[in-house]
């Protein structure tokens, strides 16, 4: 599973160290250090994590995601 | 009949992609969500799926999470036919067609030219190649220079103390490593921030036990007989044994593969309109091409339209979305690229983060905590205006002070803060090395017209 973390979103809140420390942990009192591509194993954290960060920092693979939804992408997207 | 054109473009034309990383991919993704169901082409010389390039300087060699495994998530799939490992080497703006270097050509509708910077070698070639000489700037240098690291190298040189070198410099202490930083100016991060700053990132280094050299240049890198580099040389008469040499001399722009197009590229990037429209070598804007990131300089509304070129991974994001917007829209509907400049960066512990143009100010102002507690903010102005801010592990005042960027408030901050301490009641000369003098390794380039006009007021888009 692989994911990134808008560094410029986030508030160092550590959220989602508290949720999934094997993937993400706090480097001195703000900064955030996190694995790009985190075990499958963590997932379900990761999810708790993406979906618990206050400023919605973390960005995870879609495609990963909606894996048991094939086809879900290139629907019409009207523009907003 | 314009909107005719429009639904064609996105039912059935073609759109090509040049630089296959963060500003390409996410030019990408967004041109599928505007509905756009043609053919899309992908083209990139490094032979790697997109992938992100910060964790190079930070997890990669702390070794937490290699460099080979940033590839960037995906939002979703964008169906494209990738070309990877081939680079563009051509453009034929009146036929449409991108030349590749195995001599192939793609032709397209519209074109989104995203091919970033590289890292600026060793201006010594001979001595570049030597074994232990390294730059930092793709995943394959990054991956070497972790497992040189590895290794267990006696002492580490890195030439260059901007944010890359530091965060080079910070890891290697991290590992217990001998480090020896070596830098033109007065202090770290000076061109980028200034030397009051400047001053604290120095004295960060030296308490993390840098080697830190300041004012001082590298005059030449002596290697072995086997062809390793084993000392290096420096302006002041003084030589320092190393086995592991760090070039972090800022980057070049990737236009050469456009000489002689007609385009306007040359080595301060692609001049594009607020629209992201480039222009071509007669100033004149393209209706068809596109630029974003790294490789773009645009002009700002913020910064009186002064050209600003950006090495931020979130211009690349914003800039990246904006033009491929505006690759399908009418010309009513497109939007300017009014991202306000931030960038952030971890090193010896400390979060560092940047908004606006710190390196315009002439002034600077401690608004809130302190220099000597490392954990402060830092206002600068210019002209009576707030136009940057900076803030070490204090990013909570960031946004308020991306407001006051915004609004174009004054300078000094009229407003008693909650946390201010009696240093920071006055503000000082910001202290940017003379501009006239080329620093290398600058996050942000500025070019064009004089932002002195702070009577606009500026409103952005709602993000
Ligand atoms: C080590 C490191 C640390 C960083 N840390 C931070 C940070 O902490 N915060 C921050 O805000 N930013 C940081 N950045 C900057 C950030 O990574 C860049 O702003 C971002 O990568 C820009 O994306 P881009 O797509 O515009 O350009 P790039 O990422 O440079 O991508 C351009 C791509 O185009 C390819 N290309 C070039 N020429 C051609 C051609 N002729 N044909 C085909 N392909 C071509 C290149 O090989 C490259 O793959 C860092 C960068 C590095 C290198
Ligand atoms: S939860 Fe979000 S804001 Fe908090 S540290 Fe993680 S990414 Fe940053």
């Amino acid at each position: 599973m692989r994911l990134v973390v808008d560094l410029n979103r986030c508030q160092g809140y550590a959220q989602c160290a508290f949720l999934a420390p094997d993937v993400f942990a706090m480097h001195g009192d703000e900064g955030l250090l996190y694995d790009p591509q985190a075990e499958d194993a963590y997932r379900e954290r990761v999810a708790q994590a993406v979906a618990a960060c206050p400023v919605q920092a973390i960005l995870v693979d879609e495609l990963d995601m909606a894996a048991a939804a094939p086809g879900a992408g290139g629907g019409e997207a009207s523009d907003g | 009949m314009a909107d005719a054109a429009l639904d064609r473009l996105k039912a059935d034309g073609r759109i090509v992609v040049v630089g296959a990383s963060l500003a390409g991919l996410r030019g990408a993704e967004t041109l599928r969500d505007k509905g756009f169901k043609g053919s899309l082409t992908m083209i990139g010389d490094e032979p790697y799926e997109p992938y992100d390039r910060p964790p190079l300087s930070k997890q990669a060699l702390l070794g937490k999470g290699a460099a080979e495994r940033t590839a960037l998530p995906r939002r979703r799939e964008i169906d494209a036919q990738w070309r990877l490992g081939v680079a563009a080497s051509g453009l034929d703006m009146a036929a449409r067609r991108v030349k590749l270097a195995d001599g192939d050509e793609v032709p397209y509708d519209r074109l989104l030219i995203a091919t970033g910077v590289r890292a600026r070698p060793w201006p010594n070639p001979a001595e570049a190649e030597l074994d232990g000489v390294f730059v930092l700037r793709t995943r394959d240098d990054g991956a070497a220079l972790a497992r040189r690291l590895d290794a267990g190298p006696r002492r580490v040189l890195v030439i260059g103390a901007g944010f890359t070198g530091s965060e080079i410099a910070s890891a290697c202490r991290e590992r217990g490593l001998e480090v020896t930083v070596a830098e033109r100016g007065d202090a770290p991060l000076v061109g980028a921030l200034g030397g009051v700053v400047g001053a604290v990132a120095a004295e960060m280094q030296r308490e993390n036990g840098v080697d830190l050299r300041t004012g001082v240049m590298v005059t030449g890198l002596e290697g072995d007989t086997t062809g390793r580099v084993r000392a290096a040389h420096f302006s002041d008469g003084t030589s320092l044994e190393c086995d592991v040499v760090v070039v972090s001399l800022g980057a070049q722009r990737n236009t050469e593969w456009l000489t002689g197009s007609g385009l306007g590229a040359g080595p301060r990037g692609i001049a594009c309109d607020a629209g992201c429209r480039a222009f071509d070598i007669r100033g004149i804007v393209t209706d068809d091409i596109f630029v974003a990131g790294d490789v773009a300089r645009s002009p700002h509304p913020l910064f009186g339209y002064q050209f600003l070129s950006l090495e931020h991974w979130g211009n690349a994001v914003s800039q990246a979305e904006t033009a491929a917007h505006n690759m399908l829209s009418e010309s009513t509907e497109r939007r300017p690229h009014i991202w306000v400049p931030a960038f952030w960066s971890t090193q010896f512990g400390v979060n560092i983060k940047s908004v606006g143009v710190p390196s315009m100010g002439t002034e600077i102002m401690i608004a809130q905590g302190s220099r000597a507690e490392r954990r402060f903010t830092g206002v600068y102005g210019y002209q009576g205006r707030v136009i940057g801010a900076v803030t070490f592990d204090n990013s909570r005042w960031l946004q308020f002070y991306e407001q006051q960027i915004e609004a174009t408030a004054p300078f000094p901050p009229p407003f008693p803060t909650v946390d201010r301490r009696p240093e920071g009641q006055k503000p000082l000369p910001a202290d940017f090395p003379d501009p006239s003098v080329p620093t290398h390794g600058p996050t942000i380039t500025l070019s064009g017209y004089s932002p002195a006009d702070r009577r606009m007021t500026f409103t952005p888009a709602g993000h």
